[in-house]
Formats: structure tokens, sequence, C-alpha cells
């Protein structure tokens, strides 16, 4: 009797090791063909460099990386994330780079109990009353890098801005997070066609309206177009253009060049963040891939130094969903952007600066930071989320 | 609107007009005068942006980039051409919509395979980057008057090779009607590839040319494939002329439905225009077909 329940506790035992050692399973889901694919391959590459700094484990647990790409388009996103739940049996879904993709994806995720942790996309849906236990945002809310230039514009007493944004659900809640702290007067608001490639007419029409500062919020190749065309116009000089760092970073930044030089981004962080975790983390990046990372590469190799610290305090069981979610709530670590902490919406609260677009030593154009426009930035919808016990 | 105002935006449109004349006019001589409809001639677009951007980050000079890339678009039409189009123009129209479609997905995504999914910088010399007062207080870019300037060039050059020379009466002939042009001597297929490489060099100029303003991105052609088709079918198939006049109200429609319309409206005002023309002129302003 005592020999059988040796073998049993060392048969349990063995279980519980191998059990250790079988893989957690992440989905990374992102776009990876079409126009928009550099997002999501900065979001890889940083997602991977973090794993490989980290032997390719976390909380001690070898990583089982399962990759799909969307092609920017939520029914193939959904087909692919149905696959991975049912399939791949996978642990945590992440790397969705749109917020169209994430509102497609995260219901049936977090439905079958996966836990959907978004390096990029930023809905205010699941930041407001759709918040959910097991869904973390370490990136940003979509608002927030507006509202913080907002804030900055109107602490500056600038008075007439002109504001510009494509056509579509994005373009118009950066407009909206915009208006939430700048209280000046807007000379002009002005949609442009989704995909636009020539703003000539619209730059025209700015230039006659003799705002003081432009804010724009155009994506990919819609900014590296209007950006450009701005500064040929010869209007960068007198009238600055604002934005936040998505229309500034390095995933456009070297396809405008010097057009950019001078225009401000409000950001969370940039490649020239000074503390010792960002300055290693962008010298490695350069020496592994040849350019200096964007913010959403940040993001994403921030997201794993997050997911290891949370699971080695629990030792890598990341099936015990309930201690799982509290060590994410509670998660110590340094953080790229330095001061960083979950919110009850978990989504972040963060510092943004001011930054303005320079040339580094070798003539590159990054972003400078020059000021702290605010500290510990939370966003608008925390105050929707009943966050549930579990 | 002041009459400044109005005058600048109304330059806006001639040269977005003319810019996309450059790209048009390829492709109605392919489309009109072989019967072919090939869509990837935005990859032929996207070739010569890359090209271009490829040797500008090289030597940095952009005079050497028109150089290099104007004949490399052209040289990949004509492979383009040979090994595969060639073997479609007795097809139908369906056939060559498929086979064109499919040669954009693997342009797209051979050239994100070889440059990478980041977008291209090409820089200007400083002569041509900057502004001039055209009107008192009012910079217009001096790039956007090159693109003027060379689009009215080669709008006067094909003019004049089409109506005046023995090589555009052949084309001529060909477009009206091709199995008589064949019985009355006309070397057909060698037209042909000769017009396909004039057609993939313009597409390709016009990419070099819209690189210091646009972005130079996998996908690039395509957006600038569908006005292109609009300002073919508004001229009228295999018409330079059509295509000219065309491609300039495309361009001044769009700058002004933009300015004065709600953006929904004003992003379909080309269409409606389209349509409109269409109504009254169902082969399009200058057919050439009969």
């Amino acid at each position: 009797m005592k020999r059988h329940v040796l073998t049993a506790a060392a048969t349990l035992m063995l279980t519980g090791a191998a059990m250790a050692q079988e893989p957690i399973k992440i989905g990374f889901l992102s776009t990876f063909s079409g126009p928009s694919a550099q997002l999501g391959q900065e979001l890889l590459d940083g997602f991977k460099l973090g794993l490989e700094q980290n032997g390719n484990k976390l909380g001690g647990r070898p990583v089982e990386l399962i990759q799909a790409d969307d092609q920017a388009k939520p029914d193939v996103a959904r087909q692919h994330t149905d696959k991975m739940l049912e399939r791949d049996k996978i642990h945590i879904l992440t790397g969705i780079n749109f917020s169209n993709v994430m509102l497609a994806v995260a219901k049936p995720a977090l439905d079958a109990g996966t836990f959907v942790y978004s390096i990029n996309a930023g809905p205010s849906q699941y930041a407001g009353s759709q918040c959910h236990p097991y869904y973390f945002n370490v990136s940003f809310q979509n608002d927030t890098a507006p509202e913080a230039m907002g804030l900055y514009l109107q602490n500056k007493g600038i008075k007439r801005m002109y504001l510009m944004a494509p056509n579509y659900p994005a373009g118009k809640d950066f407009l909206a997070g915009f208006k939430r702290f700048y209280k000046g007067e807007i000379v002009g608001e002005v949609y442009t066609t989704f995909g636009q490639l020539d703003y000539a007419a619209d730059i025209a029409q700015l230039r006659a309206a003799n705002p003081q500062g432009v804010f724009f919020f155009y994506p990919g190749g819609m900014g590296i177009n209007f950006v450009k065309q701005y500064n040929q116009a010869g209007l960068s000089k007198t009238v600055p253009l604002y934005g936040p760092s998505f229309s500034l970073d390095q995933t456009v930044l070297p396809a405008i060049g010097d057009a950019a030089l001078g225009s401000f981004a409000s950001a969370f962080w940039t490649e020239t963040t000074d503390n010792p975790q960002s300055k290693k983390f962008v010298a490695d990046f350069e020496a592994k891939y040849g350019r200096l990372p964007s913010p959403n590469a940040a993001n994403a190799f921030d997201g794993v130094r997050l997911l290891d610290a949370a699971l080695t305090s629990i030792g890598g069981k990341i099936e015990d969903k309930a201690a799982f979610r509290k060590a994410l709530e509670n998660v110590k670590f340094t953080s790229l952007r330095g001061n960083f902490k979950f919110n009850k919406n978990h989504y972040p609260v963060q510092d943004f600066y001011l930054t303005e677009i320079t040339k580094d030593a070798k003539g590159r154009p990054i972003m400078t930071v020059r000021e702290k426009i605010d500290s510990n930035h939370e966003d608008a919808y925390v105050k929707d989320c009943k966050m549930a016990a579990n | 609107m002041t009459a400044a105002l109005f005058a600048e935006q109304l330059l806006n449109g001639i040269q977005l007009g003319v810019m996309l004349f450059l790209i048009a006019s390829g492709l109605t001589l392919v489309f009109g005068i072989m019967n072919f409809i090939n869509l990837a001639h935005g990859s032929l677009y996207m070739a010569g942006g890359f090209v271009a951007a490829i040797v500008y980050r090289y030597t940095g000079s952009f005079a050497l980039a028109v150089l290099v890339a104007v004949p490399a678009a052209a040289a990949i039409g004509v492979v383009m051409e040979r090994l595969v189009l060639r073997r479609f123009y007795g097809r139908g129209h369906l056939d060559q919509v498929l086979v064109t479609f499919a040669l954009i997905l693997i342009m797209n995504e051979g050239t994100r395979m070889i440059f990478g999914p980041a977008p291209l910088l090409i820089g200007l010399p400083a002569m041509l980057s900057g502004s001039v007062e055209i009107l008192p207080g009012v910079g217009y870019p001096i790039f956007r008057l090159t693109i003027l300037l060379a689009g009215l060039l080669v709008a006067g050059l094909l003019y004049l090779i089409i109506m005046k020379t023995r090589l555009g009466m052949w084309v001529r002939a060909g477009a009206s009607n091709r199995p008589m042009a064949s019985a009355m001597g006309v070397n057909v297929p060698v037209i042909f590839s000769l017009l396909f490489a004039v057609g993939a060099a313009l597409a390709g100029l016009a990419g070099i040319m819209a690189g210091p303003i646009l972005s130079v991105q996998v996908g690039m052609g395509e957006p600038i494939l569908i006005l292109a088709l609009v300002v073919t079918v508004i001229g009228g198939i295999g018409s330079i002329r059509g295509a000219f006049i065309a491609a300039v109200m495309v361009g001044v429609v769009d700058t002004f439905g933009r300015v004065l319309l709600t953006p929904a409206l004003g992003s379909m005002a080309i269409f409606i225009l389209m349509a409109a023309i269409l109504t009254f002129r169902p082969k399009g302003l200058f057919p050439v077909h009969g």
C-alpha cells in the first residue's frame, strides 16, 4: 500500500514536472501582408526580440508562438482566431494591430476563456462598459495620445488650431480625443477620404484659414503623403504640425525624411527615451534588425517582459486563470516607458511627453523628448468600467 | 472662396489631372489598341517608384533615379508581356483580368519579400524642393510645377507621335481595326510589344514623379489604378486626347469636390461625373472604336 502511495506521488510529481515543461501557447495574430504589413512586422520583431532575450521562455516555461496573418480584415482574423482557439488551444491571443480586428476577435476568445493581451490595438469599448477580467492592454487606449497633445496645446495657450484626419472611426476618435482637452478655437476640422493620395487642395484650404498650428492623424502611407506635401507647400516653418506619435514614428519617418523635421508628436515612448532598459532595447533592436524601433515594437517587447514577470510570480501556471489575472493586475516590471501600471480597466496608466522631430547623429529623423506633458494619464473610459470579480 | 484661392485650387486640380494622365495614357494605349485589360499597370507604376527609390538611396541623385527607373519599368513590362500576357491576347477579358490580378498579387508580395514592408524615401534635389510664389502670398511647390511640365511634355510628345508619324498611323490603324491593319501589312505583334513597353515606361515615369509627394510602398499602384481606369473610361478607351481631357476633368472635379462637398460626397464626385458622362456618351468622350 505504502509503495502504491509512493508510486502515485511520484507519478503526480512527474506529471507536475511535465506540465511545467509543456509550452505556453501564444496566438500571434497580426497583419503581415498588404499595405499595413509593416505594422505587424514591427510588433512581431519586438515580440520575438523580447522572447529571444528571455531564452524563449515565459515564467520558466517554453513558448510556442502560433502566427497568423489577418490581412487587416476582421473576417479573416475571426477564422484564424477560431482555429487557434479550437485546434491549437492557445492560452493567450495577442499581436492584433487594428481596433476593428480586435473588436471582431476579442469576444470569441474571451468567451472561450482565453486571455486577450493587446500589444497595440486599444479600442474604447474594452476600456469602458465592455471591460473584461481576461482582457489586458499593455500599449495604450486610442484616445490618450491625441488627448495629451490637446492638453499640451491648451496649456501652451495656442489659440487657433486646424484639425485633419481620415474619414473613418479611428480618425473621428483621435480628433474627439484631442478636443477633450483642447478648448481653444478650432478654425477647421476636416475629414478626408480614407486612403487619399493628394492633399494639395486640403492644404490650400488650410493655408487660407490661417491657423497657428495643425493637429493631424494620418496613419501609414497617408501620413507620409500628407507630411511630405505639407512641407513642400512651404507651410511647416510657419504653421507647425502636431500629431500623435503614430503619425510621426519610425514606421513612417524614414520614408518622410527631412520633411518631418520641426513637427511635434505626443508620445508615451520614443527611441530617445532616457532610461537604461530603453537604451538597451533600442541598441539591441538596431543590432538585430538594422533599423530603429517604433513605439509599436517597444510595446510588443514590453508586453513580453510584463508577461514574463507575471508568469514568474505564479511559477508559470498559466492554467490557473484567476491567479494569472491577479498576477497581471499586480505585476511589477520595469517598463521601457518608465512609469507604467494597469488601471482598473486593464488599460495602462502612463506618462506622456512632447517630442520634436530632429536628426540623430547619423542624420536619421527621430523623436526627441522636449518635455513631460502629463503624469499618470488615464483614459476617459475607465469610469464606465465595472470590472467583474472573475 | 477668394479669387486667389480659387486659382490655386484650379492649378491643384490641373496638376492632379496631369499626374493621372501620366499613368492613364499607358493604360489607355494598351487597353484601347491591344484590347487588353492590364490591371497590373499599377504594378509597373510601383516598380518605377521602387527602382527610383533604390537608385536614390545609393546615389542620392534624383536625375539618375529617373534615368534608371524609366527603362527599368519598360524592361519589366516587356518581360511581363513576353512571359505571360502575350498568351492572353486572344482570350476574353475575364481571363485577362484574372491573370493581371494575379500579377498584382505576385508583384506586391514579391516586392515586399525583396524590399521589406517599410515605405521608402525618394528625396528631391534642392532645385526642385521648396515653393515659388505664383500669386501674391500663395506659394506653390516647385515639384508640383515640375510634374505639370512633365505631364504636358509627355502629352505633347504622344500627340505628335500618334498623329504625325508613320508609327502613329499604324497604331491608330491597329486601334480602329486590327485585322484590317494586319492585312495591310502592319506587323501587329511588334507594334504591340513596343506599345506595351511605352505604356510600362509611362507608368514607371508616373511612379517616379509620384515618389517625392506620395509614399513609395507595396500596394501603391492599386488606388491610382482605379483613378486611371476612371480616366480611361471617361476619355474613351484608346484615345490619348480623351485620356488627357478626362484626366484634367477628373483632377479638377476631384479637387473641388473635396473642397466644396462633405467628405462622403466629395469622394464620390468623380464617380458621379463618370456615371453622368457614360449616360450620354456610353463609349466615353472620344471613342476610338466606331
